[in-house]
């Protein structure tokens, strides 16, 4: 009779008695794939929100192993999961939290050769990365393959987030067209974050990826939102697509995927013998 | 009610308690036409205020809160154009 089992009509009966959900938003959650980029500070709030929703599917890249000093704000992960893969770990918190939902994990870091591969099959793809590296990377992909990317990043007490519709409003190269030189932004390893700060933005990022799946609301698309925690402020700059960007502008110049070596996305892994690692958030 | 008021849809949600009362009168109504109506069975008794005001609330149209027996209420709702 109903669309929805008993488990999940209970399960979900909070989303559903939303007039912008209901069943058929339900639905649309259910049918949904969502790739989280990094199962760091943003991408565990981020992915345990979509999973608890009913997103049906969850997909988790990360490279990386759980380091104890992850817990302070990467909550997906448990102490006895130090030195385990955080994409293994990630699987579990979100299986044991929704077996409903479908989680699909890939242990590599995004690179060009294997970003538009990962990020075909989904509807929304969440950044959770802190380096720059892999944010433009994942930037020009999902403007060329015309994904809404739902970015953020965070740094000691601050966050900043923004939606990236693909050509309907600026990408992060309209407002940044390159990335900084290496040790101009120090990264969270050097300058520390508050755990809390991403459990924010995360959230924040969660609320967007529904939002897109449901088309309810106003994203975040053109509106650069920013966070002082210190303060208890949130600011919004609002920007343009730039018609002279470089990859998403009316002629662009960067036509094929490019990797930043930047020098400031070695350090942490160098000593444990992985150059490629990434800074973790 | 009006005699008259044809019922498309039948739900007997004996037994069953807020808020999945009115979760799953919603589920089925979104898959009825606008302007048909449903009619649903409750004997909790919350349910006879919770329900028509959440229906309300969306947009549709109470017809009528009946005792329908002991214990047990019809709750006639038009789903909304
Ligand atoms: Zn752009």
């Amino acid at each position: 009779m109903f669309r929805f089992t008993e488990e999940e009509i209970r399960r979900y009966s909070r989303n559903i008695i939303l007039q912008e959900v209901g069943g058929i938003g339900q639905q649309k959650l259910k049918d949904a794939k969502v790739l989280v980029v990094g199962a760091g500070g943003l991408g565990s709030p981020a992915a345990f929100y979509l999973a608890a929703a009913g997103v049906g599917t969850i997909g988790i890249v990360d490279d990386d192993v759980v380091d104890l000093s992850n817990l302070q704000r990467q909550i997906l992960h448990r102490t006895e999961d130090v030195g385990t893969p955080k994409v293994d770990s990630a699987a579990r918190a979100l299986s044991a939290l929704n077996p409903g939902v479908q989680v699909k994990t890939y242990r590599t870091r995004l690179g060009a050769g294997n970003v538009m591969d990962i990020i075909r099959e989904y509807d929304v793809i969440v950044d959770g990365v802190d380096n720059f590296s892999t944010r433009y990377l994942l930037n020009d992909a999902c403007v060329m393959a015309g994904k809404p990317l739902v970015d953020a990043g965070i740094l000691r007490w601050d966050g900043m987030m923004m939606t990236i519709k693909p050509r309907e409003g600026p990408c992060y190269r309209c407002i940044f067209p390159e990335p900084p030189p290496p040790g101009v932004i120090p990264s969270c390893q050097e300058a520390g974050v508050i755990g809390a700060i991403a459990g924010v933005m995360g959230t924040l990022q969660a609320l967007e990826a529904i939002k897109l799946i449901l088309g309810v609301g106003e994203t975040l698309t053109g509106r650069l939102l920013l966070f002082d925690a210190l303060e208890g402020r949130f600011r919004q700059v609002n920007a343009a697509r730039d018609p002279n960007c470089p990859v998403c502008g009316d002629h662009p110049t960067i036509t094929e995927l490019v990797e930043y070596d930047l020098a400031c996305d070695l350090p942490f892994g160098v000593a444990a013998g992985s150059a490629e690692r990434k800074i973790e958030q | 009610m009006p005699e008259d008021v044809q019922v498309h849809r039948e739900l007997d949600l004996k037994g069953e308690v807020c808020p999945y009362t009115f979760v799953k009168s919603k589920l089925i109504l979104e898959t009825m036409a606008p302007g048909e109506v449903l009619r649903v069975i409750v004997d909790y008794p919350p349910a006879t205020g919770n329900v028509p005001r959440s229906m309300e609330s969306e947009g549709h149209k109470v017809l009528a809160v009946n005792p329908a027996g002991d214990g047990v209420w019809e709750i006639i709702v038009r789903k909304k154009d």
